[in-house]
């Protein structure tokens, strides 16, 4: 897996590709969280358009990041979702909990 | 780590690897060739590569407590169903280790509603096989998981 970043005005947008699994979740975890609570970015977005696979620690990961966000009262977005990544949000019923869109395009416009 | 003869039968293939993370993603590779050449769909695919990977995770994190160099060993077969004739066919999957007994109350699953971000390995291995089931025997924790192919959806409106 590999994670990089974007800041675009108030926004910091990272890039992730390939798998968020056991080996690499605490990865994404520690970026979301440096950049939710000791930054305290405006919006932090998830581009997951790379990401072919996502375990129950990497949903573990974006959870803990939209709850920090919440908590700090900044938005996190997700946009770019797999079939297999959307499906691991609805079977853990979190589909409706996370702000996604489709795109960038739509996500930095929302 | 099983010797039993009957384990045997059918077999598809067999895994012998060590509880290293960095195996998960080509044990991922193995079952999502496996299951297509089996006949599941795409979706089907997913649900069972999801499933190993998930059961192999929860054996690496909290059987083994994270040490990479543990024995663990996964046997794919093939199965049959007598009593369903639409689904009569199933990768049968055993994954066997040699940690210390699992607490069948830990396997408990946790309500979803409750929006955390722990505990939902479980969920997914129940919501993505037909059977779930868990024994230890002779010091191996073997943790049994079926999947039926399902057969294709007739067309009803002609």
């Amino acid at each position: 897996m590999q994670i990089s970043s974007r800041e675009l005005d108030k926004t910091v947008i990272f890039d992730v590709s390939g798998d968020i699994d056991l080996v690499n979740s605490p990865t994404v975890r520690k970026a979301l969280l440096r950049e939710v609570r000791e930054k305290r970015t405006p919006r932090v977005v998830m581009n997951l358009s790379k990401v072919r696979y996502i375990d129950s620690s990497g949903v573990a990961s974006l959870v803990e990041g939209l709850k920090a966000s919440q908590d700090v009262g900044s938005r996190f977005i997700l946009f770019g979702l797999s079939t297999s990544a959307r499906e691991v949000l609805q079977l853990s019923r979190l589909l409706k909990i996370f702000e996604i869109y489709d795109n960038e395009e739509q996500a930095l416009a929302g | 780590m099983e010797r039993n003869e009957d384990l045997n039968r059918g077999l598809l293939l067999k895994l012998e690897l060590i509880s290293n993370p960095s195996l998960l993603c080509a044990v991922r590779g193995a079952v999502e060739r496996l299951t297509e050449s089996f006949g599941f769909s795409a979706t089907e695919c997913r649900a069972v590569t999801r499933a190993v990977d998930e059961a192999l995770t929860n054996i690496i994190r909290h059987t083994y407590c994270g040490r990479a160099d543990q024995p663990i060993e996964v046997l794919f077969r093939s199965v049959q169903r007598q009593a369903d004739p639409e689904s009569a066919v199933g990768l049968e999957i055993l994954l066997c280790d040699r940690g210390p007994a699992i607490n069948p109350e830990q396997m408990g699953l946790r309500a979803l509603e409750e929006v955390r971000s722990g505990g939902l390995g479980l969920h997914f291995i129940q919501q993505s096989m037909d059977i779930v089931e868990y024994n230890r025997a002779n010091g191996t924790n073997r943790l049994r998981l079926v999947k039926y192919v399902r057969a294709p959806q007739q067309d009803v409106s002609s």
